[in-house]
């Protein structure tokens, strides 16, 4: 086994352990050389307030133990936002280009061999690409934005572990990648009442209407299970509060300033559900079913207080 | 020289026109060319328009037809291919045909104000060459497109996207089909009898060109009646017997004047002597106001029938016009079916009508959600509409438009039927006149505001079901401004956990 190698495992072992529970991660975080610098103090949600995007990045980054703990030097790397509306960066619909922008210069950094950047979007695409700022901001930082508006980009994959939904058409960028990083926005839904990270997986498969009619929320938990994302980073900074997911106009649209990072979906869509229900309050945090079911699943947990939380104001 | 300069001219236009037609990616989003054709230009009573071209005409003559018209540089196409293989081929001299082009055009008026548009839109220069161009032209340019984005692709490159290509109507497919062949054949072997015989636009613009200031004159003393002149002349117009030019027939193509070896041709101000000539046109002229005077009486007897079957039918579902075409009887009125908006569609929501509008309104647009539904943001088709069918629409104005309403089928929706969750309808709506609203078992449900919806059709195009859909506004209503939400908490929060 040579050094490349034994260091994927070990990164590969660590994201699974990361997604399974979080109590192992310190210790397999320590056991890391080389590229994890990783110490005792790491977080496993960093939840920051009150900063530009890029500098919230830097400081969540940094409580997690920085990005080398989640991808390796010559990995090919996928981000994965959400670009699924025809809105521009005010509006909140799709993930804050300059987020994305200050992810790639860190897989950059990091080593990262390919980093490719795509969403199956809602609204036409080209208009979702262009409006949301994101195809312009991810080429000019030097990552290859992707397209996905047609089904030949997509492969048939095996979901074992899925309830609903025992296979899908995911994207091949996903499915040929070695790591990928989910960047949700956070918004108000209307029928799942808040979308983030594990409701932008809709965004990697083909046929969304199969989603629909075989059961929204189990089929959005399995799809969770195929490949699951070595890091979840969720846009707070600015959120639909409401007449969600698009948000009507700019009166929709609070200017949160918040950012949340985890490898574990669930812990993380748990902490950005909390943050969400104080500001749109005529949601109640128990009623969003898709994070219990993500659980059960095995996803993660939602039990804030027996993993590390680290909460920093800027 | 002249030749020269309208042989660029020409193909700079149909380059540039046409790729207003197949351009998919936006590049040129308002085509202006479009929008300086006769036929529209009439239809909208774009007066602006209509008085330069004729200006244009009564200084030029029918320059128009050469180097404006698509359809007319197109048939120059067919005619310089025919000379390619047959190097000896030659015109000669036809007399007018009068009869058969008043005639003509007396009947489209006729179909046009029986609502039977159709018709008029089908023979109509600038649509019929604008279907060509979006039903046979541009699947071509898009299968290239796609080559070029399969091997782009390959390389990891990803600067080229490919593009669904689909058939959008088989009417209007077959239409354009025989468009092409009909008018193929005509100019490949008899030159410009279409725009002599068949087109309105030809025969209103010859009316006036008869009358032009600048026109191609023989020099009587130069010229020796070697014919060849005449023989060059896809028109039939010059009668080198005579030493007379059809001035309604000629299209200023200036291949006559190369053709002269005595030099006794030429582009320039006509001179008074012309008597003969005018006393010819006086007499044309009285067939043709009979013929106008005819057609006007008839066409006011005539009831506007068509239409009325159009909204009467109430088992099938009102179709949806488009955003700004204000009503089905304003679509019927202006559309010449030259289906730029269709082309022009992001996302493929216009098609060209089959008979949902009834039989004059075939091939005129018609929004159908089945490969996506019309982006809430979005007025290209409204912006481009060079024949006043679909009126321009900002995109607040638009907002507040509803060509069509949400219908909701709770019989069949998922959430009833199999009891799982489900909201994508409401998810893509961009006004919340589908919002889900709480039922059984913790489930949610959709609940439409009927008045809110602006007919985008986003919940029929995701609806795994069909279980919602949007029924057209036979004339367009105003869809009501949304309420804003207050329990919302704008600043002073915490994490939360």
């Amino acid at each position: 086994m040579d050094r490349r190698e034994f260091l994927k495992t070990l990164a590969a072992a660590g994201a699974l352990v990361t997604v399974k529970s979080s109590g192992m991660m310190d210790v397999m975080a320590s056991t890391m050389p080389a590229t994890a610098t990783a110490s005792e103090g790491n977080a496993d949600l960093a939840a920051i307030m009150n900063g530009e995007p890029a500098a919230m990045l830097q400081a969540a980054m940094k409580e997690l133990g920085g990005i080398g703990r989640f991808i390796n030097k010559g990995d090919k790397i996928v981000i994965k936002p959400n670009i699924g509306w025809d809105r521009t960066p005010e509006l909140a619909g799709n993930t804050n280009p300059d987020l994305l922008v200050a992810l790639i210069k860190m897989c950059q950094d990091a080593g990262a061999a390919e980093i490719k950047v795509f969403d199956h979007t809602c609204d036409n695409w080209t208009r979702c690409y262009d409006h949301s700022g994101i195809e312009a901001a991810v080429k000019k930082a030097g990552a290859t934005m992707v397209y996905a508006h047609e089904r030949s980009s997509y492969q048939q994959v095996d979901i074992p572990k899925g309830k609903a939904l025992k296979s899908a058409e995911v994207h091949k960028a996903i499915v040929e990648c070695d790591k990928w990083i989910n960047v949700p926005v956070l918004k108000n839904h209307g029928g799942a009442l808040m979308t983030c990270a594990m409701k932008n997986h809709m965004g990697i498969v083909w046929d969304r209407r199969a989603f629909h009619s075989r059961g929204l929320h189990q089929c959005i938990a399995d799809i969770c299970t195929y490949k699951p994302a070595v890091l979840h980073i969720v846009d707070a900074y600015r959120t639909v509060a409401t007449n969600g997911p698009q948000g009507r106009s700019a009166s929709d649209v609070v200017l949160t300033k918040a950012l949340f990072a985890s490898a574990d979906i669930v812990a993380v869509d748990t902490a950005a559900g909390k943050f969400f229900t104080q500001i749109n309050k005529n949601i109640s945090f128990d009623d969003i079913e898709h994070i219990p079911d993500g659980q059960q699943l095995g996803l993660g947990t939602m039990d804030l207080e027996s993993i590390n939380v680290k909460r920093v104001r800027l | 020289m002249f030749r020269k300069i309208r042989i660029a001219v020409a193909i700079a236009v149909i380059a540039i026109l046409t790729f207003g037609f197949i351009d998919f990616a936006g590049i040129i989003d308002n085509p202006l060319l479009q929008k300086i054709q006769f036929g529209p230009a009439l239809l909208s009573l774009s007066i602006v328009t209509l008085v330069c071209l004729i200006a244009a005409t009564l200084l030029l003559g029918r320059l128009y037809c050469s180097v404006i018209c698509p359809l007319g540089i197109f048939q120059d196409f067919f005619n310089w291919l025919s000379k390619k293989f047959d190097k000896k081929k030659k015109y000669g001299y036809k007399t007018e045909q009068p009869w058969l082009r008043w005639g003509v055009l007396a009947v489209l008026v006729i179909a046009w104000i029986c609502g039977f548009t159709f018709l008029t839109g089908l023979v109509e220069p600038y649509s019929a060459y604008g279907r060509m161009a979006d039903e046979l032209f541009r699947p071509v340019y898009l299968f290239g497109n796609n080559l070029l984005a399969t091997i782009f692709e390959k390389f990891g490159n990803y600067s080229f996207f490919k593009v669904v290509i689909s058939l959008k109507s088989i009417t209007a497919f077959a239409v354009a089909l025989l468009t092409l062949l009909v008018v193929g054949h005509i100019s490949y072997h008899y030159g410009r009898t279409w725009c002599n015989a068949i087109c309105p636009v030809g025969t209103l613009l010859g009316f006036f060109s008869r009358f032009s200031l600048l026109r191609i004159r023989i020099d009587k003393d130069k010229c020796n009646h070697c014919l060849a002149c005449q023989r060059k002349c896809k028109a039939y117009c010059i009668d080198s017997k005579n030493q007379a030019i059809d001035y309604s027939r000629c299209v200023d193509c200036f291949d006559c004047i190369d053709a002269c070896k005595q030099k006794a041709l030429s582009f320039g101000p006509v001179k008074c002597s012309k008597a003969p000539n005018e006393n010819q046109t006086d007499s044309v002229d009285e067939s043709k106001r009979q013929f106008l005077k005819s057609t006007l009486v008839i066409a006011a007897l005539a009831p506007a029938a068509l239409e009325a079957k159009v909204t009467g039918k109430k088992d099938e579902r009102v179709p949806m016009s488009p955003p700004g075409s204000i009503s089905h009887r304003n679509l019927l009125q202006h559309c010449t079916a030259c289906h730029l908006c269709v082309s022009k569609c992001p996302s493929h929501v216009l098609k060209p009508a089959g008979m949902e509008y009834g039989l004059g309104g075939i091939m005129q647009p018609v929004m159908k959600f089945d490969d996506g539904y019309c982006n809430y943001d979005c007025n290209l088709c409204s912006q481009v509409c060079p024949a006043g069918a679909i009126r321009p629409l900002t995109v607040e104005q638009k907002h507040s438009t509803q060509p069509g309403r949400v219908v909701f089928n709770k019989d069949i929706c998922v959430v009833n039927v199999n009891r799982t969750s489900c909201g994508a309808c409401a998810e893509h709506c961009p006004v919340q006149a589908i919002h889900m609203v709480p039922f059984e078992g913790g489930l949610t449900i959709p609940q439409t505001t009927p008045e809110l919806c602006v007919g985008c059709g986003g919940c029929e195009y995701i609806c795994p079901v069909k279980a919602v859909h949007i029924e057209g506004n036979p004339v367009h209503l105003e869809a009501k401004a949304p309420e804003q939400d207050n329990n919302i908490q704008t600043d002073n929060f915490d994490f939360g956990f």
